[in-house]
């Protein structure tokens, strides 16, 4: 039975690696410039965690193949070079191995959050609340006009609680359902929270960031393709968080223009 | 180290009624064995709820019959309604994580055997033993009550994130209530568990009879010590955190909820809180808590191993050593469940290393066992081969955290079904297949009757096959953007991944089908079962040197006087290959240090 455990164990681990050597399910197709470096940085930690996984099951496996059953006259044996040999190599292999990817992981990391958005990047404004993402553009001032929470009513469509009888900058505020980009523009996303914790999850941009209430964050990002791509929230925010998500339509500049105009004339 | 005046802390003569004997008892081996029936109620329970998320996230409008008598809202016409998903999810994972993984292998085995590892008659405070169990208690009743409580449970998940936690009904079904209710089951829980921890460690530091130093001390018993010192500390963050919750419910306080905050087109009338501050809070507990599921379990397969290998550890200072590193970092990885979060960008990066750090005396302890295998004459049995599987699964859970230790690569992964396969085969199923492991060890010993090893391995072999059917596709669909707690797949680039769902809900019912194969055998062999001599395996350590079950006060006033390291085996004596800690049989020992 010892034997046939072992063979299970490696068949097993063969079994599971498979999907991953053969790609059937992996990170939809990057459009960001600078998610290469989390793919790279993923595809790197697959290697290593690949490698380790296997080792272990397949040494596990043998193991219990060959040391399994009293063999009568033959003695128990200590592995060649005792626990010191397996500590140094745990600290040393897998020392090396973490560390080396914790270093180039803060690069991949450093990008998105250590650098400063470019002076010249888009401003855009998502709003998340149970169950729906609402985004503002400033409009042609450049300038988002204040929000009200008092005066946020979805029955009224005022989903940002904008005061434009009062407020000069709410009165071009452009507030849409759907996210529209241009392509290869560097966008500035100012993130606010109107209820509780939601998430902004963009598998294809390599962009992933909660909403918190009580603190807007900001993040910045470049799309590099032109596509609809789903935005989705991952953090639990109630009954309908599986189904809150919106659209995100990386356009050329025309495309771009044109829908900020029709959008515009919408409000 | 053996002090009388500790051992008569602990005397109390043996009960004559049956309230004071099975019931309301003080006995450290009767409260063990009431522990370990309230796992195995709230393992039921929690494999149900499984079942019923499995089937909806497969099959999205089935209808599973019966399914309204738990609650007509929730399942009008047995189709489970979104809210009543996320329902179901949190009781799912608050049962697993409190009720089992934090009572099975700590608070029952531990109680059982703490005592008698140490050769003590009983714990130092046996009454707050007894009330550490029916507190536990009570806060497994008050939790099921909130199934038929108002509109339900909570749906906020176990970690529940405020403000959605904070903010009352406004905020969904079974955030009014429901939340007020789990709060108070939760806090009554720390109290249950900090008096267990409050027996556990004075009982190892000061119960120890004579000639048992701390390194004689067998390894379930350091994991035990080792994580009672981890519960301490941690559940006494979380039961402020969750005083603080239920105050901003029903004090009108805001502890978690900041200003301005919109839900029905209202401004709720709440300000100065911090949404953060309750995931720190949380996340101070919750990431050792995950150790406090794991380690006992590594103490446990190491016994079971250690006696089927006729042959010590390689180091058993080296695991203990490796196992204390995985508590003090513990406390110092909580970040990582927070990348994303919000938190500062900086405090990812810091929380990064030592994440990564934790890899190594995981790795260590690894290396530690397999190296252990090396020489071994190992014996198959249903114990043997769960603490095998153990291994197995703990590498396979443990290599999914390199990945999830790097906030880069959370960007893809965070909050997808890599993480719930990353957690579940480490903390939930290789923790479960210690519990096993250790019932198919030590059930002689607690019931006085054997187990049936032949099923015990059908047990086995279905279960460790299934496990991997279930949790290992996880991973793949974690890698495709698959976000958890989702009660349906609406979005369109998850569609495609429904058939990989629909193969895993047929692999969950199989594995927990499967599970009925150990409740028959442990209920037809508590009774029926043969009767188990003292020593069935053939072990070392002190449990093995007294009657099964032992009787009311373990040692038959025996003073217990130990003279070798726990694990003996591989020697020459007049018993075979192994000589018992209290024998003062004098063969050529083994030095159980390199």
């Amino acid at each position: 039975m010892a034997k046939l455990f072992a063979v299970t164990i490696l068949v097993i681990a063969i079994v599971s690696a498979i999907p991953i050597v053969r790609n059937t399910w992996h990170p939809m197709e990057d459009i960001s410039t600078h998610g290469q470096a989390i793919d790279d940085q993923l595809s790197d930690t697959m290697w290593e965690a690949g490698i380790s996984f296997l080792a272990s099951q397949i040494l596990l496996a043998w193991f219990i193949w060959r040391f399994s059953g009293d063999r009568p006259g033959e003695k128990t044996k200590t592995f060649p070079g005792g626990a010191k040999g397996l500590v140094a190599a745990a600290i040393v292999l897998v020392g090396v191995e973490v560390f080396a990817l914790g270093i180039f992981g803060v690069k991949a990391w450093a990008a998105i959050y250590f650098t400063p958005p470019g002076a010249d990047a888009l401003p855009v404004q998502v709003q998340a609340g149970q169950f729906a993402f609402y985004f503002r553009y400033p409009g042609p001032d450049g300038t988002f006009g204040p929000i009200h929470p008092e005066q946020i009513s979805e029955a009224n469509a005022n989903f940002y609680g904008l005061d434009t009888t009062h407020d000069q900058d709410s009165k071009d505020d452009i507030v849409t359902a759907e996210m529209a980009i241009p392509v290869n523009r560097e966008i500035r996303l100012l993130m606010h929270a109107k209820d509780v914790s939601h998430s902004f999850y963009v598998p294809a941009l390599r962009i992933h960031q909660d909403f918190v209430p009580g603190l807007d964050l900001q993040l910045h990002f470049t799309a590099t393709k032109v596509g609809k791509y789903e935005i989705v929230c991952s953090q639990l925010c109630g009954l309908g968080h599986y189904n809150m998500k919106a659209y995100l339509d990386v356009m050329s500049q025309a495309d771009y223009d044109n829908w900020i105009k029709q959008q515009a004339a919408l409000q | 180290m053996h002090d009388t005046s500790a051992h008569a802390a602990a005397h109390h003569g043996p009960p004559t009624s049956f309230i004071r004997k099975h019931i309301f008892s003080l006995d450290h081996k009767v409260i063990g064995k009431q522990y370990y029936g309230l796992g195995l109620a709230a393992v039921i329970i929690g494999m149900v709820l499984s079942w019923i998320m499995r089937i909806h996230l497969g099959w999205t409008n089935y209808a599973i019959p019966g399914l309204h008598l738990l609650s007509k809202t929730g399942a009008p016409g047995d189709v489970i309604t979104p809210e009543y998903y996320l329902q179901v999810m949190t009781m799912h994972a608050t049962f697993m994580v409190f009720f089992v993984l934090t009572v099975a292998p700590f608070a029952a085995f531990g109680n059982f055997f703490i005592p008698i590892h140490t050769g003590a008659e009983d714990m130092p405070f046996p009454h707050f033993n007894m009330m550490s169990f029916w507190t536990t208690f009570v806060a497994f009743c008050v939790m099921l009550l909130s199934f038929f409580v108002g509109d339900g449970p909570t749906l906020g998940g176990w970690t529940q994130y405020a403000p959605l936690s904070a903010l009352g009904p406004v905020a969904g079904p079974g955030q009014g209530s429901g939340v007020v209710i789990w709060a108070t089951s939760i806090a009554i829980f720390c109290v249950g568990q900090l008096f267990g921890a409050l027996n556990f460690i004075p009982n190892i530091l000061d119960l120890r009879c004579k000639g048992m130093s701390m390194w004689r001390l067998p390894l379930p018993t350091w994991a035990w010590f080792i994580t009672s010192c981890m519960g301490l500390t941690s559940f006494s963050v979380l039961m402020p955190a969750v005083i603080l919750l239920i105050l901003d419910h029903v004090a009108g306080t805001s502890f978690f909820v900041p200003s301005n905050l919109v839900l029905n087109d209202q401004l709720q009338p709440h300000s100065g809180g911090s949404t953060l501050l309750w995931q720190h809070l949380f996340w101070f507990f919750g990431h050792p808590e995950v150790y406090i599921a794991i380690v006992p379990g590594m103490g446990i397969i190491s016994h079971v191993l250690i006696t089927n290998m006729r042959k010590p550890m390689l180091s058993h200072r080296i695991l203990v050593y490796s196992m204390g590193a995985l508590a003090v970092l513990s406390y110092m990885v909580y970040g990582h469940h927070m990348f994303v979060s919000g938190m500062n960008p900086v405090s990812s990066i810091a929380f990064s290393f030592p994440t990564l750090l934790i890899t190594i005396p995981s790795t260590i302890i690894v290396l530690i066992w397999i190296g252990s295998l090396y020489g071994a004459k190992i014996r198959i049995n249903a114990a043997s081969l769960f603490a095998l599987g153990f291994i197995s699964l703990f590498i396979t859970g443990g290599v999914s955290g390199f990945f999830l230790a790097q906030p880069s690569i959370q960007i893809l992964l965070h909050a997808t079904y890599f993480v719930v396969a990353h957690f579940h085969f480490t903390m939930a199923i290789a923790a479960i297949f210690g519990i096993f492991s250790g019932t198919y060890f030590w059930f002689p010993k607690m019931w006085g009757r054997m187990m049936n090893d032949t099923l015990g391995k059908v047990h086995f072999w279905l279960s460790f096959i299934g496990v991997y059917a279930i949790f290992m596709p996880m991973h793949y669909l974690g890698l495709a953007g698959n976000v958890r707690r989702y009660q349906a797949f609406v979005v369109d680039y998850m569609q495609p991944l429904v058939g990989v769902h629909q193969f895993i809900t047929i692999a969950a019912l199989f594995t927990g089908a499967v599970q009925f194969i150990f409740i028959y055998n442990f209920i037809h062999s508590r009774f029926w079962g043969e009767p188990a001599p003292d020593n069935p395996w053939q072990g070392t350590s002190l449990e093995w040197s007294i009657p099964s079950p032992p009787p009311h006060d373990n040692f038959g006033g025996r003073h217990v006087v130990v003279y070798h390291d726990p694990y003996q085996y591989g020697v020459q004596s007049s018993t075979g290959d192994y000589v018992m800690q209290d024998s003062p049989e004098q063969v050529k020992t083994i030095n159980e240090e390199p």
